[in-house]
C-alpha cells in the first residue's frame, strides 16, 4: 500500500487533530493533499515528532493529537515508546509509516528490513493499543477507531517504499511552526 | 546526601513563579530533590524521559500549547541533546529554560564526570546558547526568572548551569 493513499483516507478525520508528522516524504506527501493550520511538518530533528506529539498531549489532554511517524525515525528515538507507554495520554494516536527504509536519503533499508518488528517493541514497551495494518482499507478502519477510542494507541502502517518527487514544499519551516501554534491558542480562546 | 534540599526548594519556588507548569528530567544525583519536588507537585506535569533529547520535543509541544516548561538534566544529557537543541529548537526558533547540572568541574571527585565537564562551555559557547549561573542563594531567584524571561522573548534555549556550590555540600 501507499503512504499517500493512506493519508488521503483519513485526511477528513484530521481536522479537528492537531497534526505532527516527520520530515522528508510523509511531510511532502501530506501537504499535497491540501495544508492546513492544525498541521506541524517536523522538517528535521529525526526521532522527535512523537516527543512533540507527547508534549502536546500532556499539555492538552482534551485535545486530538495525531503524530505521523516513521520507521527511521522512530529507530533514532525507540525510548519515546517507553516515554510515551509510561504517561500513555488518551488522546494521542502513534502512526508509524514503516516502509523498511530511509527512503528521503536514497532508500537504505532500516533494521526493520531484516526483521526488527515495531510492533512487538511498541507492545513490550507499554504502549496499551497497537496494530499493524497492510491495506488502505484496514488503516483507515485502525486509524477511524483510534480517533474515537481513548487510549493511546500505535499504529504500524506496512507501506512501499515509494515517495514523492520532491519534499520541499513552498511552506517555510517559521511560517508553519507559528501558524500552528497560533492555531492551538485560538482553540483555547474558544 | 549531601544535597541540600532547600536549595533545590528555592529553585524549585523560582520555576513556579516563571509559571512553570510542566518539567521533564532526567535524574542524577544533585537533581533527585528537584524532581522529587516537581512529582509531588499535583499542579506540575513531570516527564521522566528515556533520553535528554525527547526533552526538546516535549517543550517544543508545550511551547505550541501555550504551557511554559523547564528541562533538568546533567551536562552530559545536554550533550545527548544537542541534535535537537539545534534542528528543533534553533530551527524553529522554540524557546527552552534548560537547568544543567555542571558536573565535572571545580571539585569533581568522580572521574567519569570530568570530560564532560571540560567541553560544557565551550559547546554552549560554540552553540550561541546564552548560558548564566546558578551558584549563590540569592541569585537564584532572579537569574531564574531572568533567564526564562530571555528563553521567552528571543524564542531560543538558555542554558542556566547549577554549580556545585549551589547544589552540593561536603
Amino acid at each position: 500500500m501507499l503512504r499517500l493513499e493512506c493519508l488521503r483516507s483519513v485526511y477528513s478525520q484530521l481536522e479537528n487533530c492537531l497534526v505532527v508528522t516527520i520530515m522528508g516524504a510523509v511531510a511532502a506527501e501530506l501537504h499535497s493533499l491540501g495544508h492546513r493550520s492544525n498541521f506541524f511538518y517536523l522538517q528535521h530533528a529525526m526521532g522527535l515528532a512523537s516527543s512533540t506529539g507527547l508534549g502536546l498531549a500532556l499539555c492538552l489532554p482534551e485535545q486530538r493529537v495525531v503524530v505521523f511517524d516513521g520507521d527511521g525515525s522512530l529507530l533514532m528515538n525507540l525510548g519515546s515508546l517507553s516515554t510515551m507507554a509510561r504517561y500513555r495520554p488518551r488522546k494521542l494516536v502513534h502512526v508509524v509509516f514503516d516502509n523498511e527504509s530511509l527512503l528521503s536519503v536514497g532508500g537504505f533499508p532500516t533494521a526493520t528490513s531484516t526483521g526488527t518488528d515495531l510492533d512487538g517493541i511498541a507492545r513490550a514497551a507499554g504502549i496499551p493499543r497497537v496494530t499493524t495494518v497492510r491495506s488502505v482499507e484496514s488503516f483507515e478502519v485502525a486509524m477511524t477507531d483510534a480517533l474515537q477510542g481513548n487510549e493511546l494507541t500505535t499504529i504500524i502502517a506496512k507501506v512501499e517504499a515509494k515517495g514523492p518527487a520532491a519534499y520541499v514544499t513552498d511552506l517555510s519551516l517559521l511560517e508553519n511552526r507559528f501558524q500552528f501554534r497560533r492555531h492551538i491558542q485560538s482553540l483555547k480562546a474558544r | 546526601m549531601p544535597v541540600p534540599a532547600t536549595n533545590s526548594k528555592l529553585i524549585y519556588e523560582a520555576l513556579k513563579e516563571c509559571d512553570i507548569r510542566l518539567v521533564s528530567a532526567l535524574p542524577e544525583t544533585w537533581l533527585v530533590h528537584l524532581i522529587r519536588l516537581a512529582d509531588d507537585d499535583p499542579e506540575m506535569i513531570l516527564v521522566r524521559l528515556a533520553k535528554e533529547e525527547e526533552a526538546v520535543g516535549i517543550s517544543a509541544g508545550a511551547h505550541f500549547a501555550g504551557v511554559k516548561s523547564a528541562m533538568l538534566m546533567q551536562n552530559h544529557g545536554f550533550l545527548a541533546a544537542i541534535n535537537g537543541i539545534v534542528s528543533f529548537a534553533h530551527l524553529y526558533k522554540i524557546p527552552l529554560l534548560m537547568l544543567i547540572s555542571y558536573r565535572g568541574s571545580l571539585g569533581e571527585r568522580d572521574p567519569w564526570q570530568t570530560q564532560g565537564g571540560n567541553v560544557t562551555e565551550p559547546l554552549l559557547h560554540a552553540l550561541r546558547i546564552p548560558y548564566f549561573f546558578l551558584d549563590a542563594l540569592d541569585t537564584v531567584r532572579k537569574r531564574i526568572r531572568q533567564g526564562q524571561t530571555l528563553a521567552e522573548s528571543s524564542l531560543q534555549p538558555v542554558a542556566l548551569l547549577l554549580t556545585r556550590d549551589l547544589m552540593w555540600e561536603e
